[in-house]
């Protein structure tokens, strides 16, 4: 049997950061995986060394547009440990609202990207309307649709009235109907079980040894959540529950996205219950004392971390940030590994990298002719949606 | 901050030469900094006897007198031990992986490579990371110089 190789990237708009992987086919089988990466480093941890403290929550808050409250959170939160400053509750609780939110949009997002990629375009259409309801309110809450601006050293820069909350709850009572929808046709529908049931495993042990993180590591199992382990302002005030499942496998990180995605309301209704009054920020200086202060918060597709070094100027002498994404690449060539060409798609975007809407190539290079052939993404999804229909696996999808 | 303390005491015990009146603690937070010598012993120590198990990623820093290498590790009780050491500074400088205790440490050791521009002796061979194939040979971003 010929093996191919098979270039995935390096433009790979799919993901949070461009990356390359290299498919060795043995049949329709990879064999070999191996990822290249860095493709989009802005040398942002460079640029803040430059900006004050101030200018840099802007910078921070977009290396990602999807998670970017989960950055300046995590950011704020080691310049005010390192300032000494205690931030009211009042601005704790809604910095806490906007991270759930933030949570609930990027895991309805992730529910569409993950049905388009299977070919079931019914589910990624009803998801991403249903994700407008959330982006209406984060648009009301803040301003903006992504980059809320949220979050200054010290506290929060808007507040929330008692008519937006009840907007809130509103939109909570129309969203919770809608994933317990969701909820049934996964569990439901043999089709989607078919698709992902097995596809991309990724057993506790290696999901540990690997140093992969969040949806991915609860999948398997791994009851592990920074909300939970190493709670920052509020969430120790509230109650929810980790999700997570035993399959260890893309079905399983469906099925703790959309449990999440339950206990989120659950939290944002406990939130604006027990919102306190009072001020939403407290003075912090813009000359830092000279220290160093790490922070870690749960963003939507894992353990966010950033590490702070002061030198007693207005500027940081060192910001290191590792997005969670990063944590979970190690562990994907291990879940290629093994499977179908024609699972790829499904099985990267099961990370839940970030997604844009350039087209991305793939080169499919015969090893033994030297036969070469371009693929686009679109190529690769209707391959592997073609290859799964001959099997009897159709989700409806038609060209 | 019982367990905090605990684990200084136990690291100062197995290793007298570290020396934790400098460490800095605070809730389910750990800053220390150990001599070069001792780091690699005290790591495996603390991910086999107080399960750290989890390495966050590693950031490697241009203090000026040297470049600083602070290993951010964690627990499952949500502990994060930041463990530094010091080299000196500029070109030539050789550290070791820490691959064999943490296997997911290769873009974050890569990433010291390409943008400190220190050898990391056992690191697989691989492209770097994260600058491009055609950025400049000498050039490492990091560094105050």
């Amino acid at each position: 049997m010929s093996k191919m190789i098979v270039p995935l990237g390096p433009q790979h708009p799919a993901l949070e950061e461009p990356e390359s992987f290299t498919l060795m086919l043995e049949g329709e089988r990879v064999a070999a995986a191996t990822v290249a990466l860095g493709y989009n480093h802005r040398g942002m941890e460079k640029a803040a060394e430059s900006r004050t403290y101030v200018q840099n929550i802007y910078l921070l808050e977009r290396i990602c547009g999807i998670c970017s409250h989960s950055h300046s959170t995590c950011y704020v939160q080691t310049v005010e440990a390192l300032a000494g400053a205690e931030v009211p509750k009042r601005a704790q609780y809604i910095r806490a609202l906007i991270g759930e939110l933030e949570r609930i949009h990027s895991h309805l997002l992730w529910l569409g990207i993950a049905g388009h990629e299977i070919g079931f375009m019914t589910l990624f259409m009803y998801a991403w309307k249903d994700r407008e309801i959330v982006m209406d309110i984060l648009e009301m809450l803040t301003g903006n649709r992504i980059n809320y601006g949220m979050n200054m050293l010290g506290g929060v820069r808007r507040d929330i009235t008692p008519e937006q909350g009840q907007k809130v709850l509103e939109a909570l009572d129309a969203l919770e109907e809608r994933t317990e929808y969701y909820k049934n046709v996964i569990l439901q529908e043999q089709t989607v079980a078919i698709r992902t049931l097995g596809v991309g495993r990724l057993s506790r042990e290696d999901g540990l040894r690997l140093g992969a993180t969040g949806p991915v590591l609860r999948a398997a199992g791994v009851v592990k959540d920074i909300r939970k382990d190493d709670p920052t302002e509020v969430y120790n005030e509230l109650d929810f529950k980790v999700a997570t499942d035993e399959h260890a496998d893309v079905y399983g990180r469906t099925v703790v996205r959309v449990t999440e995605l339950m206990e989120s309301y659950h939290m944002i209704r406990q939130i604006l219950r027990q919102i306190p009054d009072g001020p939403l920020s407290v003075k912090v200086p813009n000359r830092i004392p000279a220290g160093e202060a790490a922070a870690r918060y749960e963003a939507p597709r894992g353990e966010d971390f950033h590490y702070t070094r002061s030198n007693g100027t207005d500027k940081p002498e060192r910001v290191k940030v590792r997005a969670p994404t990063l944590a979970n690449l190690a562990a994907i060539t291990h879940m290629i590994d093994g499977g179908f060409l024609a699972d790829v798609p499904i099985v990267i975007a099961a990370i839940d990298p970030c997604f844009s809407c350039t087209d991305r190539m793939v080169r499919v290079k015969d090893a033994s002719s030297g036969r070469d052939d371009v693929w686009n993404w679109d190529k690769l999804r209707q391959y592997s949606i073609e290859w799964h229909k001959k099997r009897g696996q159709d989700l409806g999808y038609r060209i | 901050m019982q367990k905090e303390n605990d684990i200084l005491n136990s690291l100062s015990k197995k290793f007298p030469e570290i020396d934790i009146s400098e460490a800095a603690v605070s809730v389910r937070k750990i800053y220390l900094s150990v001599p070069e010598e001792a780091f690699m012993n005290a790591l495996k120590f603390l991910s086999a006897e107080f399960g750290f198990k989890n390495l966050c990623t590693v950031t490697g820093l241009d203090a000026g007198d040297g470049y600083e290498f602070i290993y951010h590790i964690s627990d499952d009780e949500g502990v994060l031990m930041n463990l530094k050491f010091k080299t000196a500074g500029g070109d030539g400088v050789t550290i070791k992986s820490v691959l064999p205790i943490y296997q997911g440490a290769t873009f974050y050791e890569r990433e010291l490579e390409g943008l400190l521009g220190v050898k990391v002796e056992g690191l697989p061979e691989g492209r770097q990371y994260p600058l491009p194939d055609n950025w400049p040979e000498g050039q490492y971003p990091m560094r105050k110089n």
